[in-house]
């Protein structure tokens, strides 16, 4: 393919590479199910019909577009920049995993596929496939890993309601990674009649790509709404990666105006000099697990580590292939927020602002706060709100020391 | 490239006219010191070829007995290192028993794939079965192994459909490792007559010999897929079984070994017998 010498929103290549990462590094029996995936993909793209049954259903079922909201209170409390808010945590089933459900549930249809899996950490985002899966009466089966089954009760009861059949994955740490290896199983297994929905922009191609695409939403609204509001572009854009869909799907559309600074907010733990953190980025290295070549905390041997955070939408000791290359050629700045940044953010715009995070982005308000106050006060961040924060409530009462 | 010990085995067994029996294992399950024991052993009780696993904390492709397997080596300790000491250490007595590596790209790949290919050559690994490497990705390790004179030995699926089998077939070498079922190791039995028919339509394609495997656990069905197949490759089945031996800390017993060649000597039975009721 030609490269654009100009533009960083011109990956993947035909092989599905972001520099050297990404790609499809996958079992045979899926291979031919990864290349008609993306032969399905590329029509839908091309396709106008495709394009507006998934705006109709953006605008009518999840509630696009999200508000653009100027946070007063925490902007003056943190005493720099003026905060933005890309509202995101107002969709429908309260985080920004419904953008890429949607989309990949009508590329399911397309496919005539008849069984829907998934694998969730926090839960957002089996809830938004289980959703999409209820609105479209196809059966749907979670991976979830044991452990997060347990961290995320309400989510699971609300993917239950919703008709989904959730399967607690015990193995390794029972957490996200557990779950993806699950569903990788359960694909193999099926491969005639199963899409597996991805929620993240990662994976092999094309889901990376995909999934971007589908979120990129985010950020080609952020970007009208602020210039309606300021009449310019943003001097920074932040979120929190976990696998990093929400970030890249803000990310995205701002790559080539290199006057924004983006800053990618990664799940710091206890602390990156011990064990206990999922920054990929900043405390791993590259090498293929899931499909992809992307960062990932692994030991000498090059076993794959179990990531902690206080948040288990962001414990996945992975990350999206764009995110690596954009890593490596400089153009977003991967910063962490440890566990307990991300409880005072929680706490913080709670009390300023009456919104309750999702301790997910809480994790980029944490570096929003030590961000703003650096900048002058005619200056803008957008940070991506991505999820509500209605699941955590129970885990920060408990980090709190509180009864409820 | 040159030809390989998996070369001049399968050349050995077409002449006696039977199918060979792969066996595999994952290399320090229970143990480093007993796994090397197994290795030894497997030979003498009538494998022709062996599987080694290298363990991997994400094996996606793999059913709970190998999953648990792999668990067990890494928790006794197995490092890529140790894996390819094993080999050397099996090579000191057996010049002749092929040994294919199996497993993920993550491990080979944090190792350093030509530090690898070279130290997998020095210690007399003779194939790798990858089974994340895609033909789409042969110039990582495939082309470089061949360089090396190690065969990279692809897996055929019952996905696998005509306009895709030359890409699968085009740089594999050593044999074909036929997977019978669409699913995970260990799972679903396959059909003997569904498996003949896929033999068939690779065979039609390429001179190399078959394997079949995944899924397959006792001696009868080794000596249903044994008469298309020119291997017969049996892992869950043996890794169940070094764990059905093992004591409560998951070490190894005075039973551990014996059970082993018992189940391989009843599969070498079976994979033996299945050509003689169409001779």
């Amino acid at each position: 393919m030609t490269v654009q010498p100009n533009t960083y929103r011109s990956g993947p290549d035909e092989r599905g590479f972001f520099g050297i990462f990404g790609g499809r590094y996958v079992a045979e029996t899926l291979m031919p199910l990864i290349l008609s995936l993306e032969e399905a993909w590329t029509a839908a793209k091309a396709d106008p019909e495709f394009a507006a049954e998934l705006k109709v259903l953006s605008k009518d079922y999840a509630g696009r577009p999200s508000p653009l909201y100027f946070a007063e209170r925490l902007t003056e409390h943190l005493g720099g920049a003026k905060i933005y808010f890309k509202r995101d945590e107002l969709n429908h089933t309260g985080s920004h995993k419904i953008n890429n459900t949607l989309g990949q549930i009508l590329l399911a249809r397309r496919m005539g596929k008849t069984r829907i899996i998934a694998e969730t950490g926090a839960g957002q985002h089996g809830v938004a496939t289980a959703t999409v899966c209820a609105r479209f009466g196809l059966p749907c089966v979670v991976y979830m890993g044991a452990t997060d089954v347990e961290r995320q009760k309400p989510n699971v009861f609300r993917m239950k309601l919703l008709g989904a059949e959730i399967v607690p994955v015990t193995a390794g740490a029972g957490t996200l990674k557990d779950a993806m290896n699950e569903a990788l199983r359960d694909w193999v297994t099926n491969v005639e009649s199963t899409y597996y929905l991805i929620g993240t922009a990662a994976g092999p191609h094309p889901y990376p790509e995909m999934v971007r695409d589908f979120q990129s939403v985010i950020g080609e609204e952020a970007k009208a709404q602020l210039a309606e509001a300021e009449g310019r572009l943003p001097d920074a854009v932040v979120a929190c990666v976990g696998g990093g869909s929400n970030a890249i799907g803000l990310f995205h559309p701002f790559l080539d105006d290199t006057s924004v600074a983006i800053y990618g907010v990664e799940a710091g733990g206890k602390g990156l000099e011990g064990d206990e953190h999922c920054a990929s980025l900043n405390a791993g290295r590259p090498g293929v697990l899931h499909g992809n070549r992307t960062y990932l905390l692994q030991d000498d041997d090059g076993q794959i580590l179990e990531g902690h955070s206080i948040s288990a939408g962001l414990d996945y000791p992975g990350i999206g292939p764009e995110h690596s290359h954009l890593k490596d050629i400089g153009r977003v700045t991967y910063v962490p927020a440890t566990d307990d940044e991300a409880l005072e953010a929680f706490q913080l715009c709670t009390k300023l602002e009456g919104i309750i995070p999702a301790l997910e982005p809480a994790h980029a308000l944490a570096h929003v706060m030590k961000l703003a106050p650096t900048m002058d006060k005619d200056q803008i961040i957008v940070m991506n709100m991505c999820g509500r924060g209605d699941k955590d409530v129970f885990a920060v009462a408990g980090h709190l020391g509180m009864d409820i | 490239m040159t030809t390989t010990r998996i070369d001049r085995k399968f050349a050995a067994l077409k002449a006696e006219g039977r199918p060979a029996l792969v066996t595999f294992i994952t290399a320090g399950d229970p143990g480093f010191e007993a796994g090397l024991e197994i290795v030894k052993a497997l030979p003498g009780a009538g494998a022709d070829v062996i599987e080694l696993g290298m363990p991997f904390s994400d094996p996606m492709a793999d059913g709970p007995a190998v999953q648990a397997g792999g668990l067990r080596a890494l928790k006794a300790g197995q490092t890529m290192v140790k894996t390819l000491e094993m080999v050397r250490r099996f090579r000191e007595g057996d010049d002749t028993t092929p040994i294919v590596l199996m497993g993920y790209y993550n491990p080979i790949y944090s190792y350093g794939n030509e530090r690898f290919l070279k130290d997998a050559k020095d210690a007399g690994v003779d194939g790798l079965i990858i089974v994340d490497l895609p033909p789409e990705a042969d110039d990582e390790l495939c082309l470089p192994a061949m360089e090396v004179g190690i065969n990279f030995i692809r897996l055929a699926t019952p996905t696998t459909d005509e306009a895709r089998l030359p890409a699968v077939l085009e740089n594999t070498s050593g044999f074909v490792y036929y997977v019978s079922i669409t699913g995970i190791t260990g799972s679903a039995a396959p059909d003997a007559d569904a498996v003949g028919r896929a033999v068939g339509r690779i065979k039609a394609k390429t001179d190399l010999p078959v394997a079949v495997g995944f899924g397959v656990r006792t001696a009868e069905q080794a000596r249903a897929i044994g008469a298309a197949a020119d291997g017969v490759v049996v892992g869950s089945a043996i890794v169940d079984t070094i764990r059905a031996s093992l004591d409560a800390a998951n070490g190894a017993t005075a039973e551990t070994v014996p059970s082993v060649t018992r189940l391989v000597s009843a599969l070498a039975e079976g994979v033996r017998s299945a050509r003689l009721q169409d001779a």
